[in-house]
């Protein structure tokens, strides 16, 4: 049976890994190489790195990271944060990336979409979207440029948009949630997963294991996505499998 | 050497980083004369079944043809295998290399697709590539069309009905899965076709 994949999340800024609280508040966790070998370690069956550096340092450690953090990991390995241009993805790629994760460029230009699976297949396209519940709480609008900017799109219908165009996987964060470690927005995720046929990931407010029971069965996810637990021990990925595992829900084990 | 074999369709720095770990001389190259020459020969695939047209136009495909003819060893990689069997539904224009009998298809309409992400395999003793690894381990999975159960699937997974994972046939080893992806399991996998 295909499991459901649990993700560890590596927020980086200026090469080293830190997260934030609802996008503020950074505090450092350490080097990505080292944090992204350790997650392999003890369960996680992918990585991701997100890149939140100012775009002026971005380029200089970007790549440099990358390939550290690449050359030992033999699991699925996602990398986004200002990637604009098939070059830059490609880059990307030959630094030792599975996948490239698009945000901002892909709402700014959609085409970027499939210009990257057309030259590196779909299964290395993930479109991040970050969702934002409206004040009347009846849809969630997509928000670019790390939760700054509002782009008057609808979540659902803008993911929709992105799978036809060739996405292989939608990374779904709920800006109310992330940091909060109050629970994942199943109501979002289940919306987003239940409108399109590739993968929805799920990610913004992981807290607790039953949080990942939650969005796996009344969020329709696929995956879910951490940060801020893994990194600081408060639950062992073994362990949250283990958990998982109890209440029936399919995952790699042993990992 | 092992020769890793560039059509111009995706990425194919995983696949030589993972050998490159497992301490094996090893080459990306879209040379045909490169490939003839190699001691194994790797094609991956990632993409659409179409893009292995360009074997046949870059003159690869007559290299890989040839070299499978005198017995060198021969793993291909998702759509890699895909293009051992004699078609896909993917691209039914365009014809796979017929080393085995079949062709690959959709998933049916019951489950997602592509299939992504880790599932668990059902190894026959006999298998050569999985040799003192599991007898159910999970691999990591993307792909869009698969390969029917027949007479040299040696690994079968679950996904909408039983599909082949694993195919062999004395030289020829092909996996639906990434082995460069599928962590421990994997690289031992691996280590396994180049110890062949």
């Amino acid at each position: 049976m295909l499991t459901k994949r649990i993700i560890a999340c590596l927020d980086v800024d200026n090469g080293r890994v830190v997260k934030g609280i609802q996008f503020l508040n950074l505090q450092d966790a350490g080097d990505p190489a080292a944090l992204a070998k350790a997650h392999s370690e003890s369960g996680a069956d992918e990585i991701v790195l997100l890149d939140i550096s100012a775009a002026h340092q971005r380029r200089a450690t970007l790549l440099d990271t990358v390939r550290r953090a690449a050359a030992q990991l033999f699991i699925p390995f996602t990398v986004g944060g200002g990637i604009r241009t098939l070059e830059e993805a490609a880059a990307v790629f030959s630094a030792g990336a599975d996948k490239i994760s698009i945000n901002s460029a892909a709402l700014a230009d959609p085409s970027l979409i499939t210009c990257i699976a057309a030259r590196f297949g779909s299964q290395a396209v993930v479109v991040a979207v970050d969702a934002k519940r409206r004040a009347d709480s009846s849809h969630w609008e997509a928000f670019t440029h790390g939760g700054r900017t509002p782009s008057g799109r609808d979540a659902v219908e803008w993911a929709r948009e992105a799978e036809s165009r060739g996405a292989g996987e939608i990374l779904l964060t709920s800006m109310n949630r992330d940091g909060t470690a109050s629970g994942f927005d199943c109501e979002l995720t289940r919306a987003v997963a239940d409108s399109v046929r590739i993968p929805v990931i799920a990610s913004g407010g992981a807290g607790q294991a039953k949080h990942f029971v939650e969005v796996f069965g009344a969020g329709h996810a696929d995956a879910a996505l951490a940060a801020s637990i893994f990194h600081y021990g408060y639950s062992r990925i073994a362990d949250l499998k283990q958990e998982l595992g109890s209440h029936g829900i399919p995952v790699r084990w042993p990992c | 050497m092992i020769a890793i074999v560039d059509y111009g369709a995706g990425n194919l720095v995983s696949v030589k980083k993972a050998l490159d770990w497992l301490g094996q001389d090893c080459e990306i190259t879209a040379d045909p004369d490169t490939v003839a020459k190699a001691a194994k020969i790797v094609l991956p695939g990632v993409g659409h079944f179409a893009s292995t047209v360009a074997l046949a136009r870059s003159g690869l495909q007559d290299a890989i043809a040839e070299a499978i003819g005198r017995s060198v060893p021969f793993l291909g990689i998702c759509v890699g295998m895909q293009w051992m069997f004699e078609r896909s539904e993917e691209s039914p224009e365009t014809p796979g290399l017929a080393l085995l009998q079949g062709e690959c298809g959709h998933f049916p309409a019951s489950v997602k697709s592509p299939h992504v992400g880790w599932n668990q395999l059902e190894v026959a003793p006999s298998s050569r590539l999985f040799r003192e690894v599991s007898p159910s381990p999970f691999v990591y999975f993307t792909h869009s069309f698969r390969a029917p159960v027949g007479e040299t699937t040696t690994a079968c997974c679950d996904y909408g009905g039983s599909f082949s994972a694993a195919v062999e046939q004395d030289h020829l080893f092909g996996v639906q899965f990434h082995p460069e992806k599928s962590g421990e399991i994997g690289l031992k996998l691996l280590g396994n076709f180049c110890a062949l």
